[in-house]
C-alpha cells in the first residue's frame, strides 16, 4: 500500500525558486503554504509582497497576491483587509523593508491593531540590492556599505523589532522564531499558524520575525551561513514570544 | 438627496464621491483640504463606509492602493506638499492600473510654501507626478457644482480606463460656499475581474502587479499603457468655451483662474472688445486640437495661471505657436483681479494696433 507522505502544498506554486542556495526564503514561503492549506483559507487570502528578494512571491504563492512598494505592505494590506475584511490578509516583508524605509508603516499597523498578519524576515542585510548595511546588522558585521564593519558611535546599533513592537498596545501576539534547524522550523510554523488564527478570528495585528540566512552576501557557505546565524544573530535577537496579548 | 445645498468645495467633493459610490477614504490632514477629510470621517461610518486617518500622505496613497487592488472605489485627498509625497504610489497606481480618485487642492509652493491657492501643481499633475511613462487623467473644476460633478465623473473614468484620476482644485475651490445640487444616480456595478480580493471561486489566482524584470514584458506594457493613454487623449477631452467664435484674443484659463477671466472677458465685451474664454476642464488630456482651430481663428492667446507659466507649455504645443501666446500669472497665493486680466488683454490688442 503506497501513500503520499510528503507532496507540495496547494498554495505554492509548481515553480523553482530564483532564491539563492541556502537562502531561507523558500523554507518560510513553504510553511507559510502548509499553514494556509491547513487552515482551509487558500481561496479568500490575499498576500502583499512588497520590493526586496521575495518581489516576485507573486509567481510562487498560489493565491492572490499584491506586489506593494518598498516599505509599504502595512498600509497596502490595511486598504485591502479593510475592502475584505473576512479574508486572510498578511504581509511578507524583509528588513530593510520593514525596519528601515518601512518603520512608520508598520508601526502604526500595529498601533492600529490591524488585523494582518505580518510575516518579517530578519537576515540583517540588504538582500535584493547585494549586500548592503540593514537597520537591523549586527554592530561589527561588514556590508557593501559598512566595509569596516558596522559602527556603532556613527550608525548605531541593531533594531530589534519584535521588542519594539511589543511594546504597542495595538499588537496582539508578536514572536521571534528561526528556521535554522528542523525543531525550530516546527515552532516557526507553530508560530506563523498562531499568527494566522488569530487574525482569522479577528483578534488583531500579529507579527512573526524569521531570523533567516543570507548566505550570498555574508560571503558564507550555506552550512557556514547556519553556524554564524546561531553564533551571531541569535544572542542579538533571542527567539522567543515577547508579546501574546490574550495569551495563557 | 437631490435638493440645492449650500456647501463648501471640499465638502461637496466628499458628499459626490459617496453618491458616486465610493465607500473607502484614506488621507491625511492638510491645509487647505482638511475640511474633505473631515467630512469623509463623519458620513463614512453613517453609511458603512471606511474612513481612515492614515499615518501619513505615503501610507494614505498605499492603502488605496490596496483598497483599489481589492476592488474597491477609493479616494484620497490632499494638498500639494502631500500629492509630492504620493508621487510614488501613484505612479504604482498608474503601473498596476488601479482605478483611485486622488483629489489635489493646491496652495502656494514650492516646498512649504503657503496655504493660500495656487495652481503651480499643473506641471506635476499633467506630466505624470510620479516616476515612469505615466499619465494622469487631470479634470480641473471651476465652481462647487463641478467640484461635486466632476468628482463622480472621476470615479466613472477611473473604472472605465483603470486609470488613477485627479481632480486639481485650489484653495480657493475648496474653501469658498456655493449651492449645489447632487443628482442620486442609480450605481451600476463595477465588474473587476482582475482584483486581488482572494480567488473565491476564480480559476486562478489574481496579481496586482507592476513589475516586469523582462525588458520585452516591460515595453509591451507600456506600449499597453500608451495604447489607453492614446484612447483617453481621443474620447475625454473637455472643455468650455466662452465669445471665442469672432474673438480676436483668447484668454485660456482654468478652475478659479477662469471664473477671473471671465469677468474679464465680459468687461471687454462691454467695451466692444472682441474677446473671448477657453476653459480647458480636462487638463489632461488636454483639448489641443480644439485650441489650434481656435488658434486659425483669432489673433492672439493669453494664458492666465496662479503660476508662473505652466499651463502655457500646453497651449503653445497646442497651437503650434502659429498665433503670439501671452502670458499673465501671479503666485504664491495671490490672485489676479478680473481688471490685471482686463488690463493685460488691452495691451494685447494695443500692441495688435501698433503693428498695423
Amino acid at each position: 500500500m503506497n501513500s503520499k507522505l510528503y507532496a507540495r502544498p496547494e498554495s505554492l506554486a509548481d515553480v523553482p525558486f530564483h532564491y539563492c542556495p541556502g537562502c531561507q526564503h523558500g523554507i518560510v514561503h513553504r510553511i507559510i503554504a502548509e499553514v494556509i492549506d491547513e487552515l482551509g483559507v487558500r481561496k479568500q487570502t490575499i498576500g502583499v509582497a512588497p520590493v526586496g528578494c521575495s518581489v516576485l512571491a507573486y509567481d510562487y504563492f498560489n493565491f492572490d497576491i499584491v506586489q506593494a512598494s518598498h516599505g509599504r505592505a502595512p498600509a497596502v494590506a490595511t486598504g485591502v483587509k479593510r475592502v475584505c475584511p473576512d479574508s486572510t490578509v498578511f504581509t511578507y516583508q524583509g528588513d530593510g523593508d520593514l525596519a528601515s524605509i518601512g518603520c512608520a508603516e508598520i508601526v502604526h499597523a500595529a498601533a492600529r491593531g490591524e488585523k494582518i498578519t505580518t510575516i518579517f524576515i530578519n537576515n540583517a542585510i540588504y538582500g535584493m540590492t547585494g549586500g548592503q548595511m540593514a537597520p537591523t546588522t549586527l554592530v561589527d558585521q561588514v556590508t557593501t556599505t559598512s566595509p569596516y564593519g558596522r559602527n556603532e558611535n556613527q550608525v548605531g546599533t541593531p533594531l530589534c523589532i519584535s521588542e519594539m513592537l511589543s511594546t504597542i498596545q495595538g499588537a496582539r501576539f508578536i514572536a521571534r522564531v528561526a528556521v535554522n534547524n528542523p525543531s525550530n522550523m516546527a515552532k516557526a510554523k507553530a508560530a506563523i499558524k498562531k499568527a494566522f488564527q488569530l487574525q482569522n478570528s479577528g483578534e488583531g495585528f500579529c507579527l512573526i520575525e524569521v531570523l533567516s540566512t543570507c548566505p550570498t552576501n555574508w560571503g558564507m557557505t550555506p552550512v557556514e551561513a547556519v553556524k554564524w546565524l546561531e553564533t551571531n544573530m541569535i544572542p542579538q535577537y533571542p527567539l522567543g514570544v515577547f508579546k501574546d496579548a490574550g495569551g495563557e | 438627496m437631490s435638493e440645492t445645498r449650500l456647501m463648501k468645495g471640499n465638502e461637496a467633493i466628499g458628499e459626490a464621491a459617496i453618491v458616486a459610490g465610493c465607500r473607502y477614504y484614506f488621507g491625511y490632514p492638510i491645509t487647505p483640504q482638511t475640511e474633505l477629510m473631515e467630512y469623509m470621517a463623519k458620513r463614512m461610518p453613517q453609511i458603512e463606509g471606511v474612513f481612515l486617518q492614515a499615518e501619513s500622505e505615503i501610507a494614505a496613497i498605499n492603502m488605496v492602493y490596496g483598497a483599489a487592488g481589492a476592488g474597491a472605489r477609493v479616494m484620497t485627498s490632499s494638498s500639494s506638499p502631500g500629492i509630492s509625497l504620493k508621487a510614488e504610489g501613484i505612479s504604482y497606481c498608474a503601473g498596476a492600473e488601479l482605478p483611485c480618485v486622488i483629489v489635489n487642492i493646491m496652495r502656494g509652493g514650492p516646498g512649504l510654501g503657503s496655504i493660500q491657492p495656487a495652481q503651480a501643481d499643473y506641471f506635476q499633475a499633467t506630466k505624470g507626478g510620479g516616476h515612469g511613462d505615466h499619465r494622469n487623467i487631470v479634470l480641473a473644476p471651476n465652481s462647487v457644482q463641478e467640484m461635486a460633478d466632476l468628482t463622480m465623473l472621476s470615479f466613472e473614468l477611473a473604472d472605465k480606463y483603470r486609470n488613477p484620476v485627479m481632480l486639481l482644485g485650489d484653495g480657493a475651490l475648496g474653501q469658498m460656499m456655493e449651492p449645489v445640487n447632487l443628482e442620486e444616480k442609480p450605481l451600476v456595478p463595477q465588474e473587476k475581474p482582475w482584483a486581488a480580493n482572494g480567488q473565491g471561486e476564480r480559476a486562478k489566482p489574481n496579481v496586482i502587479n507592476s513589475l516586469y524584470l523582462k525588458p520585452e514584458q516591460l515595453e509591451a506594457h507600456n506600449i499597453h499603457l500608451q495604447n489607453k493613454y492614446q484612447k483617453i487623449m481621443e474620447q475625454e477631452c473637455r472643455w468650455e468655451e466662452f465669445n471665442v467664435e469672432d474673438a480676436e484674443v483668447i484668454v485660456v484659463a482654468y478652475g478659479i483662474t477662469s471664473r477671473i477671466a471671465r469677468s474679464a472677458v465680459e468687461m471687454a465685451r462691454r467695451d466692444g472688445l472682441k474677446v473671448g474664454l477657453f476653459r480647458p476642464i480636462s487638463l489632461w488630456p488636454f483639448p489641443s486640437e480644439r485650441l489650434l482651430t481656435l488658434a486659425q481663428q483669432t489673433k492672439a492667446f493669453l494664458v492666465s495661471e496662479l503660476s508662473a507659466g505652466q499651463m502655457i507649455e500646453d497651449v503653445r504645443l497646442a497651437t503650434k505657436q502659429i498665433k503670439p501666446v501671452h502670458f499673465y500669472g501671479r503666485m504664491g497665493g495671490m490672485m489676479p483681479s478680473s481688471r490685471e486680466i482686463y488690463n493685460q488683454i488691452n495691451l494685447i490688442l494695443k500692441e495688435k494696433e501698433a503693428v498695423k
